[in-house]
């Protein structure tokens, strides 16, 4: 729609909203080729380097090399690295094997070590696996969540709302109180008790879907109340009216006449409720009834940077995962906010 | 009493927008307004009109890249070269204004009388009983129960009455000078003809000048002292409403005059602005 | 014969109170009012706000639900009619909307706007045959045919008030429900508007109800003239006879509030 791409263009003439989305892309385009980039796969395990700290890069004649580090204290997981022992980085060098976008097969990655050697570039955790790596793969969870969450959301919402703001009367009253019992069903509680209930029957990849068809189902409630109300005030305009008088069916008044209106208030509304559907999953999987071992998540990440020894002895890189739900969350509310001033008449860009 | 005039605009020029694409709205305009006079500002949407108005107290919307230069003279005060501070005295102290759509300038949330005591708190700090002050501006602009209204909330009111109170509110502030921006166009006729009327009745109580901003010749007879006729950000014509209308010297006024359907004098085609002729 | 005939037509609209919605009032917003108009006239409706005017036109079309009487255009009776059977008289019968900023959807360019009657009335008509159409629509309405690819906001008040006029005359009707067309526009313009829609009346042999408050006007433009004050029809004749004798004390104090100059 026209009108989108509008939007989309002022928002690219703002330096901030350049900025992120330039951030948001950035991050989309790295969960996608997150296999590529990541030089290990979620599960891949290395008990002697549990705790490891990153690895320091150094030049070695003329290319780029890791320093290579030894344990010097076993009960506190401490690592030194030994002097002049390095291991050189390969760059599109052959690694494990994946599939592009799930399809082709390949085996290629940005960058790996020898396979005697590890590269860690924020560290590894309690089982030697890579953080980068598992951020990567988390972010593909992560992100995606947002984005189905609140498609399914908009689209129920869209359809709800609209039919409820078109037809009025009885219709209206019916299906608005069907929408208030299911607003005050306690979300949170009900997505615990489906969770734990289908846990037995889904694996952790379904189950990804699962929680995030459970949170639009409770989610599209609310969208669709405001989504009414618009439908409401946009049904009454003389275009609508006339629209009906010249005998246009009621499908196509509402997807020509009104959906269109309504295009520039979806977008922010999108944008700003995609972070609540990366934090409720972060807060699931925190809690142990999202995504589960061995599949990475940032949630779940999280949530093993709960140990006390991680606070105590500073592996801080465990917490990266918490950096990049702030980042993500941020980036989209931030987004939002510039969307909404473009799109608000009051600020004057939305002159018809 | 001097006889400086209330109100002197001298070469008026308001520009909007950016290098590239600069729209000249108002093209250099003078005019004065004195103190008891009622003058009519005509012309089409896009004549610059209505800008004119709102530049009087600076009340153009500044992310429009809009550009004011010329000299406003209210009384001895420049309004453009005042502060922000010394500018709010100004509106609705000095300068009101009424506009179009009474239902869009009143607050729907705060009852009438809320609204009209806020002006008062404003611009006349001195009054005690703001209750009895209230009562009385509203029985002024003719509204029948003042207790009863001062409690309503403006969509419990029709058009007219809605377009009463805004007078009211604006008469709170006993300002020098009334700018009603087509402050009839929304209204049933019968209603317009009451609040031209109104109009009229209070200007002659209350000392104060009337800028009337309209499209429509019609309204401006038997009201207005002394008429500006604007096209495409130029005074085409100026004078004493009754010489202008009977004898316009500019072929855009006539054309506007003309135009206007006049009941009893049916004609067999309206008659309708040859832009050519007059731009030549 | 009379194209249209109205009797004892009145529209009511509940008013709902509380949590259950319950009927509790009734706005009498057209109360019982019956007229004819005959093929190739031109009537006026007159009244003030509120007098259900507007109301009176969009029943006819079906954009109110009549609550009681009949609607007969030509020997159908509209009223009562289900959305299949009424779409041939959607194409008889066109509207031209008031607020000629709110009536064109913002978000759609000319052609689509014009074109949508004719997708609905005439779905076998091809792409190009409609763009052929609605270019040649715009010529008929003094617009310049460039113009289909643009939005309304490039549009002055005027010339979208055409793309209204252009849109109901797309599927070539017999009747016309112009709902104060000109009341939203300048003067000058509201001349130029008028003068288009008597060449169009005469080149189409259109029959026209003209709903306005503008005595002016409806003197200028109607040969029969209805006046109407809280949903009836307080005086009806030929519009000379109206306003030059009026009988009714309000069609009076209408004629009495129209500024002179």
């Amino acid at each position: 729609m026209s009108r989108i791409r509008e939007v989309i263009v002022a928002v690219w003439d703002r330096k901030s909203g350049r900025a992120l989305l330039i951030l948001l892309l950035a991050l989309y385009v790295c969960a996608i080729a997150a296999p590529f980039i990541a030089p290990y796969e979620t599960s891949t395990q290395e008990l002697g380097k549990a705790f490891h700290p990153p690895t320091s890069l150094t030049f070695s004649e003329g290319r780029l090399a890791v320093r290579i580090y030894q344990q010097t204290n076993k009960d506190l997981n401490l690592f030194e690295p030994i002097e002049g022992k390095i291991a050189p980085i390969h760059f599109f060098s052959r690694g494990y094997e994946y599939k592009i976008l799930g399809i082709l097969p390949w085996d290629r990655h940005l960058f790996t070590v020898d396979e005697a050697h590890r590269i860690y570039l924020l560290g590894s955790d309690s089982t030697g696996r890579d953080v980068f790596s598992r951020l990567l793969y988390g972010s593909q969870i992560s992100l995606s969540i947002g984005l189905i969450g609140i498609s399914i959301t908009l689209f129920f919402g869209f359809i709800v709302g609209a039919v409820a703001g078109f037809y009025g009367g009885k219709t209206d009253f019916v299906i608005m109180r069907l929408v208030e019992i299911l607003m005050a069903i306690p979300g949170l509680y009900l997505l615990l008790a489906l969770r734990s209930a289908l846990a037995p029957y889904f694996s952790s990849t379904k189950m990804y879907l699962v929680i995030v068809i459970i949170l639009a189902l409770i989610g599209w409630a609310g969208t669709s109340r405001m989504i009414r109300g618009m439908a409401l005030s946009i049904r009454n305009r003389p275009f609508v009216q006339a629209s009906e008088a010249m005998g246009q069916s009621t499908t196509v008044i509402l997807f020509r006449h009104i959906l269109p209106n309504l295009s520039s208030y979806l977008l922010v509304a999108a944008t700003l409720s995609i972070p609540g559907y990366i934090l409720g999953e972060a807060a699931l999987s925190f809690l142990g009834l999202g995504i589960t071992e061995p599949d990475a998540s940032w949630g779940l990440m999280l949530s093993q940077a709960q140990e006390a020894r991680i606070l105590m002895l500073n592996f801080w890189w465990m917490l990266t995962p918490g950096v990049a739900i702030f980042i993500t969350v941020m980036a989209f509310n931030l987004l939002g906010d510039i969307l909404r001033d473009i799109v608000d008449p009051k600020f004057g860009i939305n002159k018809s | 009493m001097s006889n400086k005039p209330l109100l002197n605009v001298k070469d008026l020029h308001i520009s909007f927008g950016q290098v590239n694409s600069i729209s000249h709205a108002v093209q250099g305009i003078s005019f004065k307004i004195e103190k008891g006079e009622t003058v009519a500002v005509v012309g089409e949407s896009g004549s610059g009109k209505s800008v004119t108005a709102m530049a009087l107290t600076r009340l153009l919307p500044e992310s429009a890249h809009c550009k004011i230069t010329g000299c406003i003279q209210l009384e001895e005060q420049d309004t453009l070269a005042l502060e922000a501070d010394a500018l709010r005295e100004i509106r609705g102290g000095k300068i009101a204004y009424i506009f179009q759509e009474p239902s869009t300038s009143l607050n729907p949330v705060y009852t009438i009388g809320f609204q009209i005591k806020e002006a008062l708190d404003l611009h006349r700090p001195e009054v005690t009983d703001q209750q009895a002050e209230a009562e009385r501006l509203l029985d002024a602009v003719g509204i029948k129960d003042p207790r009863q209204t001062l409690n309503d909330y403006p969509h419990q009111l029709s058009g007219g009455m809605q377009q009463r109170a805004m007078i009211a509110m604006a008469l709170a502030c006993q300002p020098k000078l009334l700018v009603a921006d087509e402050p009839t166009t929304a209204l049933d006729v019968t209603i317009q003809a009451q609040i031209i009327e109104l109009l009229k009745k209070l200007k002659s109580e209350q000392e104060m000048s009337i800028m009337l901003i309209t499209h429509n010749f019609g309204i401006v007879t038997g009201f207005a002292d002394r008429v500006i006729v604007m096209f495409r950000g130029n005074i085409v014509e100026s004078g004493p409403t009754d010489e202008v209308l009977k004898n316009p010297q500019h072929p855009y006024t006539q054309a506007l005059i003309d135009c206007i359907p006049k009941l009893g004098k049916k004609q067999d085609r309206l008659t309708t602005i040859d832009y050519e002729k007059i731009t030549g | 014969m009379s194209l249209l005939k109205v009797e004892n037509l009145k529209v009511h609209f509940p008013v709902r109170t509380g949590l259950l919605q319950r009927v509790t009032d009734h706005i009498f917003a057209v109360d019982g009012i019956s007229f004819e108009i005959a093929q190739g006239s031109c009537v006026g409706l007159v009244g003030e706000s509120g007098s259900g005017k507007s109301t009176t036109g969009k029943a006819i079309i079906g954009l109110n639900p009549t609550t009681a009487g009949s609607i007969h255009y030509e020997s159908t009776n509209l009223s009562g009619l289900n959305t299949s059977d009424f779409l041939p008289f959607r194409k008889k019968i066109q509207m031209v909307f008031q607020d000629p900023f709110n009536s064109l959807n913002p978000r759609m360019r000319v052609e689509a706007l014009i074109g949508e009657p004719l997708e609905i009335h005439f779905p076998e008509m091809s792409r190009s045959a409609r763009r052929a159409r609605v270019s040649e629509l715009l010529t008929q309405v003094g617009l310049s045919p460039d113009s289909i690819d643009r939005y309304p906001h490039a549009f002055s008040g005027g010339q979208r008030q055409r793309i209204g006029i252009a849109r109901a005359l797309a599927v070539k009707p017999e009747f016309l429900i112009l709902d104060e067309p000109v009341s939203a526009l300048d003067v000058s313009v509201q001349a130029q508007i008028i003068n288009l829609l008597a060449d169009l009346k005469e080149e189409f042999n259109l029959t026209y109800l003209f709903i306005s408050h503008d005595l002016a006007v409806v003197e200028h433009f109607c040969d029969y003239t209805l006046v109407m004050n809280e949903g009836k029809v307080v005086e009806q004749g030929e519009t000379e006879k109206v306003l030059n004798q009026p009988r009714d004390a309000y069609t009076r104090r209408l004629i009495d509030a129209v500024p002179s100059l």
